[in-house]
């Protein structure tokens, strides 16, 4: 019999792992954005798309392992069976290292908050926002923060690179991770304080946290949000990068596993207690505050959805005792959840270097050292308006993601075959699975997903033609075809290192020794 | 708040607490969990397989 607090310790373990940027900055973003109205293909997108395609990843890595391969190009070329499985897949660890180019710049960002708050000059709510702003250089010319940017957030992002590169270099993760285990209880006891203060807080300016509340559940203008393509991508896509679906990290850690681990409770419980942090906790906190300091006007001002917590949060510790030091240890907390999480996103390809190139571990972090610092100075660079940010954030952290997981689809569902998946799937299950489950993934989800990107594709051309749009931006600004140009050339490196190991995983997939 | 508000938000809340406090149970009452249970915080890449 198991003691109760080793149990304890593989909930702490899998649930802890579910919590970062995504669930306090980037779901109230998006729901701020949206409104209510987003929670329904939110919903829709979680059980029907982001629950399926985790339990195909951590189904397909497991199942890679067991070949001998770890790189998610290899598991989609010797699952998929063709070599063009294996060059769609490069995709998928190469969509981690582009939200890297800007991800690390975001950790910074909380490591220099925590900072603030330790030394007692953060910003309080009546100058959160227009402080922020000036602060990542989202109110200057391109190239303002590589000359004028402020000393503290150099400082940070030189930290943030350098502890990043050195975990991978030394390879101690792992104990990060594991020490992360049990700071994530102490966030999530964090944010249910900070959850207990927002609810009571004193109407501002006349407005209450019930409005607060509305303006973030209320679902108005829902016929025309569910007609909106781009309101669809941006609920698949806030579940894609929350589950950590879409992206290879779940495939190529799984391809580690044992062969009879459990991979169902295991992918249902980390997707759920993301989901509690996420809908329960951070979407309760941040909109209700910034709706009771900034009023209505809020909508305007979020710009980047993942900067909306920075100008949020504030407010409400300045309005709770103590509140300095849980704003010290909620972005410490934050910042190490951060951590783990950019660790985990660069593992996909260092085991792909490492697998294609034959290379040694500390080669193949020089390499990945030198495309995330590319992206990171181009996100840098061009942050007027956190146009790199919301370039990099939509292309790849949304449409990247949404094509790596029709493609992860597509390979399951009809190369390797539900049936195999299934079998695979269920193997040393400690759940029953849903009814229906494979008709979902050999149907449903591939069918909505492709609806959702062409939906999307139609309505950006449409925009395109009236003079607005992300395509629209994209001609326009130098600073997004900057940052595209770094992914396009990253994909094209990464299409190159994917050939080089077609031999490896052709023999894999031939049964050739 | 009208009352579709409340419905929303009382079931996108209630949804995601339940579910997640079931999977707390399941994993509660799994025999051998520790053995058979993963997430990414306690799998090794084999992070110092070479130097």
């Amino acid at each position: 019999m198991q003691s109760w607090s080793s149990r304890i310790g593989v909930i702490l373990a899998v649930t802890g792992s579910a919590v970062g940027l995504g669930n306090f900055l980037r779901f109230p973003g998006l729901v701020a954005e949206h409104g209510g109205a987003f929670i329904i293909p939110y919903a829709i997108a979680f059980l029907v798309i982001g629950m399926p395609i985790a339990w195909m990843e951590w189904t397909m890595g497991r199942a890679g392992g067991a070949r001998g391969t770890a790189a998610v190009p290899g598991v989609m070329r010797v699952l998929g069976g063709r070599r063009i499985y294996g060059y769609l897949g490069a995709l998928a660890p190469a969509i981690p290292v582009f939200l890297c180019g800007f991800y690390l710049f975001v950790e910074a960002w909380c490591l220099a908050y925590a900072w603030k708050y330790l030394v007692g000059t953060a910003p309080g709510a009546a100058d959160a926002l227009p402080s922020f702003l000036a602060w990542i250089g989202a109110k200057e010319a391109h190239g303002h923060l590589w000359l004028h940017g402020s000393a503290d957030l150099w400082t940070c992002t030189v930290i943030v690179v350098a502890l990043n590169l050195l975990i991978i270099w030394y390879g101690v993760a792992k104990g990060i991770e594991r020490a992360c285990t049990w700071g994530m209880p102490l966030l999530l006891a964090i944010a249910l304080v900070m959850l207990v203060r927002v609810l009571t807080l004193e109407p501002v300016e006349g407005r209450s946290v019930i409005q607060g509340l509305a303006a973030m559940w209320e679902p108005r203008d829902l016929a025309g949000k569910l007609a909106d393509g781009k309101v669809w991508l941006d609920a698949t896509g806030q579940i894609f990068f929350t589950l950590s679906v879409g992206i290879g990290t779940i495939t190529t850690y799984a391809a580690y596993m044992k062969r009879d681990d459990d991979v169902a409770l295991s992918g249902l419980t980390a997707a759920s207690g993301n989901e509690f942090c996420e809908v329960a906790l951070g979407g309760m906190i941040a909109v209700p505050a910034v709706f009771v300091f900034l009023g209505s006007a809020y909508a305007q001002y979020t710009g980047s959805s993942i900067a909306m917590g920075f100008f949020a949060l504030p407010g409400v510790f300045e309005h709770m005792p103590g509140g300095r030091a849980f704003g010290f240890l909620f972005f410490l907390l934050l910042f190490l959840a951060a951590v783990t999480s950019s660790i985990s996103m660069l593992q996909p390809s260092m085991s792909f270097f490492e697998e294609a190139l034959g290379w040694s571990r500390r080669r193949a972090v020089a390499l990945l050292a030198v495309v995330v610092l590319a992206g990171l100075a181009c996100v840098l660079w061009a942050s007027q308006g956190t146009v790199a940010i919301d370039t990099i954030n939509f292309w790849a952290g949304t449409l990247g993601i949404a094509v790596v997981a029709l493609v992860t689809t597509l390979v399951f569902a009809f190369a390797w075959g539900v049936g195999p998946g299934m079998a695979e799937l269920r193997r040393g299950a400690e759940i029953a699975l849903p009814p229906g489950l494979g008709l979902c993934m050999r149907w449903l989800t591939p069918a909505v997903l492709a609806l959702i990107i062409g939906w999307f594709l139609w309505g950006e051309l449409s925009s395109l033609r009236a003079g607005s749009g992300v395509i629209h931006a994209l001609l326009r600004d130098r600073g997004a075809q900057l940052a595209v140009g770094w992914m396009l050339a990253t994909f094209a490196l990464y299409l190159w290192i994917a050939r080089r190991g077609m031999p490896r995983w052709d023999a894999i997939a031939e049964g050739r020794p | 708040m009208s009352a579709a508000g409340w419905i929303t938000m009382l079931a996108a809340i209630g949804g995601a607490t339940m579910l997640f406090a079931w999977c707390l149970w399941r994993v509660l009452r799994t025999p051998g969990a520790t053995e058979h249970l993963h997430s990414q915080a306690d799998i090794d890449p084999e992070d110092r397989r070479t130097p």
